[in-house]
């Protein structure tokens, strides 16, 4: 029992750190509905800037002065990056600004390993609390313990900042209504920057302070963020006192998993420590899919869009019939085109695979309005179905990619069912659990799965043994895909997806099905990025869990936005650009991160509306337009 | 009306606005002279409310000069023309839910200001808005959500008056609250006017339109198709049926 409460202690501890991240964010995205990806980066930004104020200037100064110092730091280069990137991109379409936010993500971590290096760096001992309290027969570090108080000491002060301050009470009224609050008088700007700014010093505190616990290492941003979306959503968006009750829930329930440790249940041994991986994330979900807006949010207020309307999607004209065409035929011709590059028809499969994916994600984001996060959830099982098929039960490699689709449509239908009740961030993030929780059962599921090794040698059979009739098999597929989709576009169903996007209530009071609408968009979509899945897995040979992670459903994303989440065929052409700068600029040189984050923001800032949509701006327009 | 063309407050020309590829406005143009009350009428999806929200930069493809206060506001940021003494009531209220009546007062909050000829404009404080409207006198502490639609009515033009505004768009001022505010809202619009205030308001009904504007522009499908003094279109029956009877 004692066993449990220390571990319960060391919970609370660790709620602290994730408490500050989650807040920051919390905030950001209530004033400025940015969904800030960068927000683990300066966390991460913060535990470094620490150690070196801890380890150069040394001592208490060093330590505790240093501390402070980095949250001002932190929260000055939040506001650097507000000013000279975010601003521009305010009027962008709403998941826009995600793009840029992880293409800043790439940038500070490769900025971050140019700077300190790819070594972990643990700091020292907290000059004044490098003792430790007994607590139930054991040692708790002091330095636990002061973490343990400081967070609700922060958490007090916030919430007196909003309820009693000028400035906390622009921060209430923007979150509800920023256009209104802009009406009367109140320059967004500024107050955007003052927000953003108070968001990256609250990370930036976060990380300092973790300085003397854990060693700073270049994996914690996406670790972090990952932790702290699913407390800002667990607590409710834009609650403060959500995200410190979220953060404990989820620390606690974490801790307790490692408390338990392995557990017979009548001959299976599970190994209970071994689900933290996964804890957070089922917390999550039992969470929304109890109370869909978080434990303190509530429904938010339909986001004015300040962005132009969405033009409807129109049938493609002749001219785009034509460069279909066009490119299907070199497409076709491309294994003799590239006779003396054989890298091109690999490069190839690769793009087309990235297209089923990006297309079909594009289906339920664009059309359907649905954000998902999780999409590699789909692409893991159509992978895995088809390779275990052939693994365990020695399918011929047709049946095996067939059941690619099958099973991503079941898996669709199922996490498809809850999603759809959900909107929004709230939906996005429950997508993200999904994927979470498959990554986890195939990484966890070692007799099945192989483990973190996976799956190995699925190689096609005859006749798509060689790299020609793969591609052109990958090619017939990939065409099939996304013409099934838009064939779906332009029916009506697609016509009921879209009016259930923009007016869910005039939607159903026409007597469309909205949730039903968008679950078969879902299933739909799954269906098809599982064949996407099952490719990959004959074209690699092998699936392993880091392949279906949360960074496949982040480049999807990627891709669609940079395509342009408006057109059809942006997904097509944002897959193909960054499939192929991936397969490119990735082997070239070892800062590829920030490469490839420095392209997309200058792709960002180039054409706020996608790499299409900007194409299609300078295509004539129809009527009289201003 | 000779005093308005010389001094008009608000003076718009060829006023046009898109909803995407859709044209909403078709070159209006139109007057509010200082301390005037006019009413913008037509049915719904008339132009009226677009027309307000083009005057507050609320609308991001519009064309058309505004001269507001002897400045063009046609190109300014919605916070920018706030900032020069244009106010504005929404019709939807937009009250900020969470905060309470005494917090979205402070929200609206702004220096005091002049006109252009240096006369200092008619400021307000809680205090003084709250003699003006005493429901709102009754619940300083309450939330803005849990307040019925008429008390939200007087607080969002309270909220505006905090800006302590030259000129006040009022977006269907009358719409959708009980018979007694609407009163309430007429003799407020009416004690405005007497402060000096000048008054561009949005109405369909003509009743409310009579008890308190000095003159009419009338909409129809994004243009003005009729204008004239209020008494002119109380007695003009045909103009009140073509544009305003359902």
């Amino acid at each position: 029992m004692s066993s449990f409460l220390f571990q319960a202690l060391n919970g609370l501890s660790a709620a602290s750190g994730l408490f500050f991240v989650a807040a920051g964010l919390s905030l950001i995205f209530g004033v400025t509905r940015i969904v800030n990806i960068a927000h683990g980066s300066l966390y991460m930004v913060g535990t470094y800037i620490a150690y070196s104020f801890a380890t150069v200037v040394g001592g208490m100064l060093g330590f505790w002065g240093g501390i402070i110092a980095t949250a001002i730091i932190v929260g000055i280069i939040g506001a650097v990056i507000e000013v000279l990137l975010l601003r521009r991109i305010y009027r962008a379409p709403e998941l826009f600004q995600l793009l840029a936010t992880f293409a800043l993500v790439l940038v500070i971590n490769d900025a971050t390993l140019w700077l300190w290096g790819p070594e972990d760096l643990l700091g020292p001992r907290a000059p004044g609390l490098r003792g430790a309290v007994e607590v139930l027969g054991r040692q708790l570090p002091t330095y636990d313990l002061f973490l343990i108080f400081i967070g609700p000491a922060v958490l007090i002060v916030l919430h007196f900042a909003l309820a009693r301050t000028r400035f906390g009470r622009l921060v209430r009224a923007a979150t509800q209504d920023r256009e209104m609050v802009s009406a009367l008088g109140v320059n967004q700007a500024v107050l955007f920057t003052a927000v953003f700014a108070l968001g990256s010093f609250l990370s930036g505190l976060g990380g300092a302070l973790q300085v003397a616990r854990e060693p700073a290492n270049l994996a914690m941003d996406l670790t972090v963020i990952g932790d702290a979306f699913v407390v800002v959503v667990v607590g409710g968006m834009g609650s403060i006192t959500g995200a410190y009750l979220a953060a404990v829930l989820i620390a606690e329930v974490k801790a307790l998993c490692i408390a338990i440790g392995v557990v017979d249940f009548g001959g299976f041994s599970v190994n209970f420590s071994k689900m933290t991986l996964v804890a957070e994330f089922l917390v999550m979900a039992v969470v929304l899919i109890a109370r869909p807006y978080g434990l303190l949010g509530r429904e938010q207020g339909a986001v004015r869009s300040v962005a132009e309307p969405e033009e409807p999607i129109r049938p493609a004209t002749r001219g785009l019939k034509l460069a279909g065409v066009t490119v299907l035929a070199v497409l076709i011709y491309m294994p003799l085109i590239a006779q003396d590059s054989p890298y091109v028809l690999v490069l190839g499969v690769d793009v087309l695979i990235a297209v089923l994916f990006a297309a079909s994600l594009h289906f339920i984001m664009g059309p359907g309005g649905m954000h998902s996060f999780g999409h590699a959830a789909y692409f893991g099982l159509g992978a895995y179905g088809t390779a275990l098929l052939v693994k365990w039960l020695a399918a011929p490699m047709l049946l095996g990619l067939a059941a690619a689709p099958l099973l991503a449509l079941l898996g669709a239908l199922l996490f498809g069912w809850f999603a759809v009740r959900l909107s929004g961030v709230y939906l996005a993030m429950l997508t993200l659990a999904f994927a979470q929780i498959v990554w986890a059962a195939v990484f966890q599921w070692e007799g099945l799965t192989g483990g973190s090794n996976g799956v190995v040698g699925v190689w096609p059979t005859a006749p798509f043994d060689t790299r020609e009739t793969f591609y052109l098999l990958t090619l017939a597929l990939a065409v099939i895909g996304v013409l099934l989709l838009r064939r779906f576009l332009f029916a009506p169903f697609g016509y009921a997806m879209r009016a259930g996007r923009d007016s869910p209530l005039r939607a159903e009071a026409i007597g469309i099905d909205v949730k039903r609408v968008h679950w078969l968009a879902f299933a739909i979509a799954g269906a098809v990025c599982g064949v996407g899945g099952g490719i990959f897995a004959f074209a690699k040979g092998s699936i392993s869990p880091e392949t279906i992670g949360v960074g496949r459903s982040i480049d999807g994303l990627v891709m669609v936005l940079l395509g342009g989440i408006q057109t059809l065929t942006g997904p097509i052409v944002g897959a193909s650009v960054y499939a192929t700068l991936q397969d490119t600029i990735m082997r070239q040189t070892e800062f590829w991160r920030a490469m490839l984050g420095g392209i997309i923001l200058l792709l960002v800032l180039a054409f706020p509306s996608g790499i299409v949509g900007a194409l299609a701006k300078f295509a004539p327009r129809r009527k009289d337009q201003p | 009306m000779s005093d308005v063309t010389n001094g008009a407050m608000l003076k718009v020309e060829n006023l046009s606005a898109f909803y995407g590829a859709a044209r909403i406005l078709y070159d209006l143009n139109f007057e509010v002279g200082r301390g005037e009350v006019v009413a913008l009428m037509g049915r719904n999806g008339a132009g009226k409310s677009t027309t307000i929200k083009a005057l507050m930069g609320m609308i991001a493809q519009r064309q058309g000069a505004v001269h507001f206060n002897g400045r063009d506001i046609s190109r300014l940021k919605p916070f920018e023309i706030a900032r020069l003494g244009l106010g504005f009531t929404p019709e939807d209220r937009r009250i900020f839910v969470d905060l309470t009546v005494t917090e979205n007062l402070d929200i609206g909050r702004q220096p005091p200001r002049t006109f252009s000829d240096g006369t200092p404009a008619p400021t307000w404080s809680p205090e003084k808005l709250f003699a003006l409207f005493p429901n709102l006198a009754e619940m300083p502490n309450r939330p803005g959500g849990r307040m019925s639609g008429g008390e939200q009515q007087m607080l969002t033009v309270a909220r505006t008056l905090m800006g302590n505004p030259l000129l006040v768009l009022l977006d269907e001022p009358s719409e959708g609250v009980a018979p007694l505010i609407v009163e309430q809202m007429a003799n407020t619009i009416i004690e405005l006017k007497k402060e000096g205030l000048s008054i561009l308001l949005s109405e369909q009904n003509v009743h409310f339109a009579q008890l308190v504007s000095d003159r009419v522009y009338m909409l129809e499908k994004g243009q003005i198709r009729w204008q004239g003094t209020m008494p002119q279109l109380a007695e003009n029956v045909d103009v009140q049926r073509a544009y305003l009877t359902v």
